[in-house]
């Protein structure tokens, strides 16, 4: 110690000491620089950055879904509507025992274990304050058990939801179509994503399809600030959502009642257009099937059970069955011989009960084997003459066939509100070269004379193509929307669509139009199963083969089984002089088609005169 | 209390009164250095600020941050009382009590919070690692004092040795942030004693080298801390997430904040620790860059405050002990907020006067009692 006192030299050390001070002020004031820098960049040039971040964090942004548009009927009766559901929600935040709370609910409103177990599934993924559903749809008594007890169970409570429903279940679905829970490939067709933000479902079918954009409406906001735990904490604004719109149908319900019942033993369909406007009044596919399973989420089971059944529930037939036409399709052949002038409404020729093109050609038989004698256009039609239509086809030849056939509306799409619909075939020496790869023959060309071979209609378009006669000429465009209303009262009407005007004379429409008279009133009409209505109707029987028999055999119904018998077509226009309504009916397998055109015409016509008047005429 | 009655008080209680330094001011007579109790006291008003809108609000937080400083404030006046020679007398005995105590933490110490850090008192709960950030640097400035300055490297070797055992004892329990700080002090006395440059670069090289070794002892949630440091997206929800948060706490603050309770990031309990260790994010969030300079020039002034008592202090032990600690409390300062504003590892180390918490408060006001004492115990010297 002393030897180092020696070396102390008190001024030398303060001379060091005190540069030392300095030298370490320099240095702390750099590390204040250094944290200042730190702080200018992250305050200053990052400002935005973490602004937007701190934004994030505590902003919310919770869309609120609109409510879905209403459908109704052209007067009024509502065919899809919202109503609400109850769901029994578990918060686990504010539960104490959730094992106790699920079993005492479970019990006192007969909870399945398979609702049990997809809670608990839950309850692992979501947050503890979330809202996780035990029973989905809870009838009237579960509510008003549940409420009575809900003392007990504080985390539980009921939430009601709006859910699709369609009060006509089957009855309506053919036009309506249904909406579903939005799905992968739904997510590519909606064009703008965060109008969908809150939204659970989409239109799949139908006018809920088509109307989509419409009916959906636009979306709310709601600005939430949450904290770390992701719980709500204020409301900061919100922005509510707009309804969707309302869409009145042309469907006239009581109609389509009517028909459904009509129909109800048989597999096919009918549709009822207005021909003074292309109004369609009712179109039915039986059977069909309740489109309110596909919103409550369908089961795998019941499924399979619609697509696998024989009967082809989900098959609508109105718009997506192509039926050969049959006889259906002689009116308008016969139109296009006097029109064009290859033969005069007295052309006639005798039926020995079948038809050579040529003495060394095959037989064509007519449908009656005994000859039905001296035809024209008007007797051919009424008494639906094979012979006449086979003589008449090769006047015409092919493709003034082909060409009236798509002037009334045959092979293209009738531009009806539903996306489903397909558009048919009108056959054609091209058509058949595309299909089968052989060339077209005059046995062809008669084929297509009494609507067998190629050709494939629609329902619907069998519908279009008989208002264009009942209108002689004129073509209205299917249509199945009246108006659409909007959520701050607009009614936007939706005005008949023209096609091309058929131009033809006089004198072709009314031998044509008296034939098709003559089908229900005349002796050999072959519109004897519509039987003797109160009212002047046109009409064409049909009868499509779907049975091949052979050219020298005869055809016998008790040899072939159900579902080979032919199909039944009807078509129908009355009244004959100032059209109100037009039927199409094609029934599966079994002749019944003009009985039932006939149950829908007589209530249309008979029941219901009221409407008449207030459509105006 | 007339002129007489005031004068006779303060003789009685306060001895320099006594002697008739009447030079001296009221202030210095009862040992307080007005200029640092200004600077601590606007940090502390500031501090008490924040941490209401920290602790949301509450006031009882607030109230009990005041007890606590009240305390804090009793402790520095108590200890400006004395003197820096006695300091220095006590200092090596300090220094055995502080060692020993440490060797009891790690015997029979109070586990929290996955560490041993305490021993139970009865009464309260004792951070010895608290009392060593003074045992330490008073420990070494006493050795120093008596040594030729700048120090010779063999006197350097056995400050060393004084410095590295304490050190090592609390790094064992483990607390990484007060080891940190424990050596910060006792590297700072030898700073100001001149210890070489070439010592020091040695140092830091040696320190680099060792890097990896250390790494080997780290506890693993250390080493996920500098892991997360070096990326905190690394672990976004994880460890990573206080830094992040704290960023944009910060970084979303801009130039003059959101303003007073009004900041998201802690009201919505985004940021966590918001009242202790993270408290400086609240700050910045809520005052913006504005609000940190005011801040960090108060710290600067307090720092430098330090420094000038360091500089016009009369003998080695006191100049030593002044410095390294005005050295000792900025480096806290950088450290937390270097740590909160993503530049340093987080080491879990509060804010000096700002962070709401127990002992370190003491300790720092200590400190500060220290620093009074030399500050107004100056002997006029002849030279």
């Amino acid at each position: 110690m002393k030897e180092q006192n020696h070396f102390h030299n008190p001024l030398i050390q303060t001379n060091v000491f005190r540069r030392r001070v300095v030298v370490v002020t320099a240095i702390v004031l750099l590390l204040a620089v250094i944290l200042f820098a730190r702080l200018v960049y992250l305050q200053v040039y990052k400002n935005h950055y973490y602004s937007t971040a701190s934004h994030d964090n505590s902003i919310n942004l919770d869309p609120i879904a609109p409510p879905r548009g209403l459908i109704y009927d052209r007067n009024g009766r509502i065919l899809a509507e919202n109503i609400p559901v109850y769901s029994l929600d578990i918060i686990p935040d504010k539960t104490t025992d959730m094992d106790v709370t699920v079993k005492a609910l479970q019990n006192l409103l007969d909870i399945s274990d398979d609702d049990v177990m997809r809670f608990y599934q839950q309850l692992k993924q979501k947050h503890q304050f979330d809202e996780i559903p035990l029973k989905i749809k809870l009838t009237q008594q579960q509510v008003a058990k549940f409420y009575v007890n809900q003392f007990r169970y504080p985390g539980a409570k009921v939430t009601a939801r709006l859910i699709r429903y369609y009060p006509y279940k089957s009855d309506m679905v053919d036009m309506l179509g249904y909406v579903g829970r939005i799905n992968d490939s739904d997510t590519k067709r909606i064009e703008d994503p965060s109008n969908y933000a809150a939204s659970n479902y989409i239109g799949k079918l139908g006018i809920e399809r088509y109307f989509e954009s419409r009916l959906h409406g636009t979306v709310g906001y709601q600005q939430i600030e949450t904290n770390a735990a992701g719980q709500a904490v204020r409301t900061l604004q919100s922005i509510a959502p707009i309804p969707g719109d309302d869409i009145y149908l042309t469907i006239d319900s009581a109609l389509q009642e009517v028909a459904v019942q009509a129909m109800k033993k048989y597999r096919g369909s009918i549709v009822a257009m207005d021909p003074r406007n292309g109004d369609i009044l009712a179109m039915v596919s039986n059977p069909s099937y309740d489109p309110n399973l596909f919103v409550r989420g369908i089961s795998n089971k019941q499924y399979n059970a619609l697509r696998d059944s024989p009967n082809q529930p989900l098959f609508n037939r109105a718009i997506r069955g192509q039926y050969p036409l049959g006889s259906v399709i002689k009116p308008i052949l016969a139109l296009e011989g006097i029109s064009s002038g290859v033969v005069t409404a007295k052309s006639r020729i005798f039926d020995p009960g079948y038809f050579q093109i040529n003495e060394a050609s095959r037989i064509y038989r007519n449908w009656r084997p005994k000859g039905q004698g001296w035809m024209n256009a008007r007797s051919a039609i009424s008494q639906s003459c094979d012979t006449y239509f086979y003589w008449l086809s090769l006047k015409l030849g092919i493709d003034r066939i082909s060409n009236v056939m798509r002037d009334f509306g045959f092979g293209q799409r009738t531009g009806i509100q539903i996306r489903e619909e397909l558009p048919g075939l009108v056959p054609s020496p091209a058509v058949k070269l595309a299909r089968t790869g052989t060339r077209w023959y005059s046995g062809d060309t008669l084929n297509t004379s009494i609507g067998q071979g190629l050709t494939l209609s629609t329902p619907l378009q069998l519908a279009v193509a008989t208002s264009i006669i009942a209108n002689r000429g004129v073509y209205y465009k299917a249509n199945l929307v009246k108006d659409i209303r909007t959520p701050d009262g607009k009614i936007l009407d939706v005005p008949p669509r023209l096609g091309t005007k058929i131009n033809m004379p006089e004198k072709a429409w009314k031998p044509i139009i008296a034939g098709m008279v003559d089908v229900i009133s005349a002796a050999k009409g072959t519109g004897y199963r519509f039987g003797d209505p109160a009212y002047t109707v046109a009409a064409k029987t049909g009868t499509a083969q779907l049975f091949d028999v052979g050219a020298n055999e005869v055809y016998k119904t008790e040899d072939v089984t159900e579902r080979l018998r032919d199909n039944s077509m009807f078509m129908a226009f009355a009244p004959v002089k100032h059209p109100k309504i037009v039927l199409a009916v094609a029934i599966q397998n079994n002749p019944q088609a003009a009985a039932i055109a006939r149950k829908v015409m007589d209530y249309y016509l008979l029941k219901q005169k009221h409407l008449f008047d207030k459509n105006g005429a | 209390m007339n002129k007489i009655d005031k004068r006779n008080f303060l003789e009685q209680w306060f001895p320099s009164y006594k002697i008739g330094h009447h030079h001296l001011s009221l202030w210095e007579r009862i040992h307080i250095d007005l200029p640092l109790l200004i600077g601590l006291l606007l940090i502390i008003i500031a501090g008490l600020l924040v941490l209401f809108s920290a602790a949301s609000e509450d006031v009882l937080i607030v109230v009990r941050q005041m007890v606590r400083f009240g305390l804090a404030f009793g402790v520095m006046f108590v200890v400006a009382q004395i003197s820096p020679s006695r300091l220095k007398l006590w200092a090596p005995w300090l220094y055995g009590i502080a060692v020993a105590l440490l060797l009891a933490v790690l015997v029979i110490g109070y586990t929290g919070k996955g560490a041993q850090r305490w021993l139970n008192l009865g009464l309260f709960r004792f951070q010895p690692s608290e009392l060593m950030k003074l045992a330490l640097p008073m420990m070494i400035a006493w050795y120093m004092s008596d040594r030729q300055l700048p120090p010779k490297a063999s006197s350097l070797a056995l400050a060393g040795v004084i410095l590295f055992v304490p050190v090592a004892f609390i790094l064992k329990q483990p607390d990484l942030g007060t080891a940190i700080m424990v050596a910060v002090a006792g590297f700072g006395v030898l700073l100001f004693a001149g210890i070489g440059w070439r010592w020091l670069i040695s140092g830091a090289v040696i320190i680099a080298a060792a890097a990896p070794v250390a790494w080997h002892f780290l506890h693993s949630y250390q080493r996920g801390r500098v892991l997360t440091f070096l990326n905190p997206e690394r672990d976004p929800l994880g460890s990573g997430y206080h830094i992040i948060q704290s960023k944009i706490a910060i970084g979303s603050g801009g130039f003059l904040g959101k303003g007073w309770l009004n900041g998201t990031q802690s009201h919505l309990n985004f940021l966590p620790e918001h009242s202790t260790d993270f408290i400086y994010s609240v700050l910045g969030e809520e005052f913006g860059l504005l609000g940190g300079f005011i801040l960090l020039s108060l710290y600067l002034l307090v720092t430098i405050r330090c420094f000038y008592i360091a500089y016009h202090a009369q003998d080695n032990f006191s100049r030593l002990l002044a410095g390294s600690l005005g050295f000792t409390f900025f480096v806290s300062v950088f450290v937390n907020i270097g740590m909160v504003s993503g530049i340093l590892p987080v080491v879990g180390l509060p804010l000096p006067l700002f962070s709401y918490g127990g002992t370190s408060v003491v300790t720092l006001m200590a400190s500060f009692g220290i620093l009074m004492s030399i500050s107004t115990h100056r002997k006029l010297i002849a030279t």
